[in-house]
C-alpha cells in the first residue's frame, strides 16, 4: 500500500555540500510524523523538498500518487493545493488583514466565490481560536496568534498533508502552548502531519512515528516509545542525552 | 537697446519651462513603463534577461547622459531618420530613466522578505499572483520615495537637452542671455526656476521617506 | 548599408588621450577637494555654530536641486556679468567641487548620524578633544559605511564632467567633438568616447574601492 507521501532515494546538494544523502520514507494518510535531529541534519530541507520549495537532485518524491515535477508549473500548483506549509517565521502578508490573509489563496487559486471564502475564513479562524481577529492587522497580533492565523491560512486550501517547519521555535515560551494545542487538534481530526520540531514532549505525545535524522540520513524510525525508550544508534543516544540536560 | 526687466526674463523662462516639464513627464512615464517591463522580465527569469538588463543598467549608469543624448541625436540620423532634438532628447531620457528606475525598483523588490515569496508559493500562487497580490504591494510602498526622488534627477537631466538644440529652460536661458547681455541675472533666475521645480519634489520625497520609516 | 569608420576616429588617439588625461585631473581634484568640503559641511551641520547650519543647508539644497550644467554656466557665463572672469578649467573644477561638496555633505552626514553613541562617549571619557573625537573616532567608520554611496557620487561627477566640454574645457567630450568636427564621423566619435567613459567609470570604482580601505578609513 503506497502512502500519501512516498520518498525514495532522495538526494539534495547545495553546491558541493550534500545535505540529503538518500532519504527513504513512506507516510500513511492520517499519520503524524515528527522529524527530530541536530541543526544541520537536513530536517527542514527534507520538508521543503516535499512542497517543492527546494529542488532535489536525485530520487523520487510523490504526493497522493503524483510524482513531483519541478519544471511543470501546473503540476506544482496542484501539488501545493494538496500540501500546506507553516513556517517558523509565520510569514503572514503584512499589507493584508488577518481575514484577507486567510482568504487570498482560495480566492485566487481555487477561484471560490467571495461569500464562500469569507465564511470559510471565519470558520477557520474560529477553529484556531481567533474568530474576533478577522479584521485585525498582523502586526497587532502576538507571535502565537500570528502563527495560528498562518495555520488557518494553510487550512483554507484544504490540504491533505500539512508540513510544519519548527513552527514554535520563534515563539516566546508562554505562547508555544496555544499553537501546539491547535496542532494537536488537527492531529486528532486525522490530518496527515509532518513536523520538524524541537518540542520533544509534544512530539512524544502526538506523533505516530518519530524520524531521527543525522547528517543527511534517516538513522532511526519508529513509534516514540521505541525511539525514546530503546535508542539503537550512538547518534540518537547522544542526541537524546543532549536534550535531556 | 531695449532694457529688459527681471519680469521679462522670468516670463520668457516660464514659457520655456513648459517644455522642461513636458519632456520630464514623457521621460518619467515612458521610462517607468520600460523599466517595469525590464524588471518583470528579470523577476520572471526569462532567458538572458538578468544579464541583458544588468548590462543595460551598467551602460546607462556608467556613461554620461550628455553622450547618450549625442548618440541618440547623431545615431538616429545615421539610420536616415530625420530627428528633431525633441525626439532624440525624449528617446535618450526615456531609456536613461528606464535604466535607473528598473534598478531602484529591483532593490525595492529585493527588500521584500524571502518568507513572503515562500509563503505565497506554498499557497500555490503562481508568479503573476505573487507579484500582484503579495510582493508588488509591499515593494510599491518602499519604492515610492526613491521614485519620486528620481523625478528630480530627470528634470535636471532635461537641461542637457539644450546642448543638442532642444529649446527648454536652459537653452532659453542661454538665448535670453545673448539678447539681454545680463548673464548674471539670467543664470541666477534660471537656477531659481529649476530650484522652484525641483525643491518641492525633493521635499515631498523626503517626507514620504520619513513617513515610511516612522510607520513601523 | 551604413558604413562605419572607426579607424578614422581611433587615428586621433593623441587627442583622446589628452582628453582622458584632463578628465582624470578634473576628477582627481574635485574628488579630493569636494569630499573634504563635504566632510566640513557635514561637520558644520551636526556640530557647527547655529548661524552656520542654515547657510550650509541652503547651499546643499540649492546645488542638489539645480542641474550641473546650469551651475557651470552660472560660474562661466554668469559671473563675468559682475566682473569675475574664470578660465574654462577653473570654472569646471570649481563647479565640480561645489557640486560634489553638496552631495558629499548629505552622504557623510548620513554616515555620521549612524555612529553608535557609545563610541562617542568612550572617546570623550578618554579625554579626547571634540575635533579629535570627530576626526579619529567618528569619521573613519562613517566614511567606511558610506563609501559605496560616496564612490558612486564621485563617478557621477566624473561622468558629469562631460558637460565641461561645452565651455571649451579640453576634456574627453570636447576631444570627441573636435574629432567629429574634423572628420564628420559624429556617431563613431561619440561611441568611442562613450566606451572610454564606461571604462573610466569601471576603473575608477575599482580604484576607489581599493584606495578607501587602504588610505582613508582602514580595513
Amino acid at each position: 500500500m503506497t502512502g500519501i507521501v512516498e520518498i525514495k532515494g532522495l538526494r539534495k546538494r547545495f553546491g558541493t555540500n550534500e545535505v540529503l544523502k538518500g532519504i527513504d520514507l513512506s507516510v500513511k494518510r492520517g499519520e503524524v510524523i515528527a522529524i527530530i535531529g541536530k541543526s544541520g541534519s537536513g530536517k527542514s530541507t527534507l520538508l521543503r523538498c516535499i512542497n517543492g520549495l527546494e529542488v532535489f537532485n536525485e530520487g523520487t518524491l510523490s504526493v497522493d500518487g503524483n510524482p513531483l515535477l519541478h519544471g511543470n508549473a501546473n503540476a506544482m500548483r496542484t501539488l501545493r493545493q494538496h500540501v500546506g506549509m507553516i513556517f517558523q517565521g509565520f510569514n503572514l502578508f503584512p499589507h493584508l488583514s488577518v481575514g484577507r490573509n486567510v482568504m487570498l489563496a482560495p480566492t485566487l487559486v481555487k477561484k471560490r466565490h467571495a461569500d464562500a471564502t469569507v465564511a470559510q475564513a471565519k470558520k477557520l479562524l474560529a477553529r484556531v481560536g481567533l474568530a474576533e481577529k478577522f479584521d485585525a492587522q498582523p502586526d497587532q497580533l502576538s507571535g502565537g496568534q500570528q502563527q495560528r492565523v498562518a495555520i488557518a491560512r494553510a487550512l483554507a486550501m484544504e490540504p491533505a498533508v500539512l508540513l510544519c517547519d519548527e513552527i514554535t521555535s520563534a515563539l516566546d515560551p508562554e505562547l508555544v502552548g496555544e499553537v501546539l494545542r491547535v496542532v494537536e487538534a488537527l492531529a486528532d481530526e486525522g490530518m496527515t502531519l509532518l513536523m520538524v520540531t524541537h518540542e520533544m514532549s509534544f512530539a512524544r505525545k502526538v506523533s505516530d512515528r518519530l524520524v531521527f535524522m543525522h547528517a543527511g540520513r534517516i538513522h532511526e524510525v519508529g513509534p516514540p516509545e521505541q525511539l525514546f525508550g530503546e535508542p539503537q544508534t550512538a547518534e540518537l543516544k547522544q542526541f537524546l542525552s543532549s536534550i535531556n540536560d | 537697446m531695449v532694457d529688459f526687466s527681471i519680469w521679462d526674463i522670468f516670463r520668457n523662462l516660464l514659457l520655456a519651462a513648459r517644455w522642461t516639464v513636458l519632456l520630464s513627464l514623457i521621460a518619467f512615464v515612458g521610462g517607468g513603463l520600460v523599466g517595469l517591463a525590464l524588471l518583470v522580465a528579470r523577476i520572471a527569469k526569462l532567458r538572458g534577461a538578468d544579464a541583458l538588463v544588468g548590462g543595460y543598467v551598467q551602460l546607462f549608469q556608467g556613461t554620461p547622459l550628455l553622450m547618450q543624448l549625442f548618440l541618440a541625436y547623431f545615431g538616429l540620423a545615421l539610420f536616415g531618420i530625420n530627428v528633431s532634438p525633441w525626439v532624440a532628447a525624449a528617446l535618450a531620457l526615456t531609456l536613461y530613466t528606464s535604466a535607473f528606475l528598473t534598478e531602484i525598483w529591483r532593490g525595492c523588490v529585493a527588500s521584500v522578505h524571502k518568507g513572503q515569496w515562500e509563503a505565497s508559493a506554498a499557497l500555490a500562487l503562481n508568479l503573476r499572483e505573487q507579484l500582484r497580490y503579495v510582493i508588488g504591494p509591499q515593494a510599491l510602498r518602499v519604492a515610492v520615495p526613491p521614485t519620486v526622488g528620481f523625478l528630480v534627477q530627470v528634470i535636471k537631466g532635461t537641461a542637457l537637452a539644450s546642448v543638442i538644440g532642444f529649446v527648454e529652460l536652459t537653452k532659453a536661458g542661454t538665448m535670453i542671455t545673448n539678447a539681454t547681455f545680463r548673464p548674471f541675472t539670467v543664470y541666477a533666475c534660471l537656477a531659481l526656476m529649476y530650484f522652484a521645480l525641483c525643491y518641492p519634489i525633493s521635499a515631498w520625497s523626503k517626507s514620504l521617506e520619513s513617513k515610511l520609516h516612522g510607520h513601523r | 548599408m551604413i558604413a562605419f569608420d572607426f579607424p578614422a576616429v581611433l587615428a586621433e588617439w593623441p587627442l583622446l588621450v589628452k582628453g582622458v588625461g584632463a578628465t582624470l585631473v578634473l576628477t582627481a581634484i574635485s574628488a579630493s577637494v569636494g569630499v573634504t568640503l563635504g566632510v566640513a559641511c557635514a561637520w558644520a551641520r551636526v556640530h557647527g555654530p547655529a548661524w552656520l547650519k542654515p547657510i550650509v543647508g541652503a547651499y546643499v539644497e540649492l546645488i542638489r536641486n539645480t542641474p550641473f550644467i546650469v551651475q557651470l554656466f552660472f560660474l562661466f557665463f554668469g559671473l563675468p556679468g559682475i566682473g569675475v572672469r574664470l578660465s574654462p578649467e577653473l570654472a569646471s573644477v570649481l563647479a565640480m567641487v561645489v557640486n560634489l561638496g553638496a552631495y558629499a555633505a548629505e552622504i557623510v552626514r548620513a554616515g555620521i548620524a549612524t555612529t553608535p553613541k557609545g563610541q562617542i562617549e568612550a572617546a570623550q571619557s578618554l579625554a579626547l578633544t571634540e575635533m579629535q573625537v570627530f576626526t579619529r573616532v567618528v569619521l573613519p567608520p562613517a566614511l567606511k559605511r558610506v563609501w559605496p554611496a560616496l564612490v558612486s557620487q564621485i563617478i557621477i561627477v566624473m561622468l558629469g564632467s562631460a558637460v565641461c566640454g561645452q565651455i571649451s574645457t579640453p576634456e574627453l567630450s570636447y576631444a570627441a567633438n573636435l574629432i567629429q568636427s574634423r572628420n564628420f564621423r559624429a556617431f563613431e566619435s561619440f561611441i568611442v568616447a562613450t566606451l572610454i567613459y564606461l571604462a573610466l567609470a569601471m576603473l575608477l570604482r575599482r580604484l576607489l574601492n581599493w584606495a578607501g580601505p587602504r588610505f582613508i578609513f582602514g580595513r
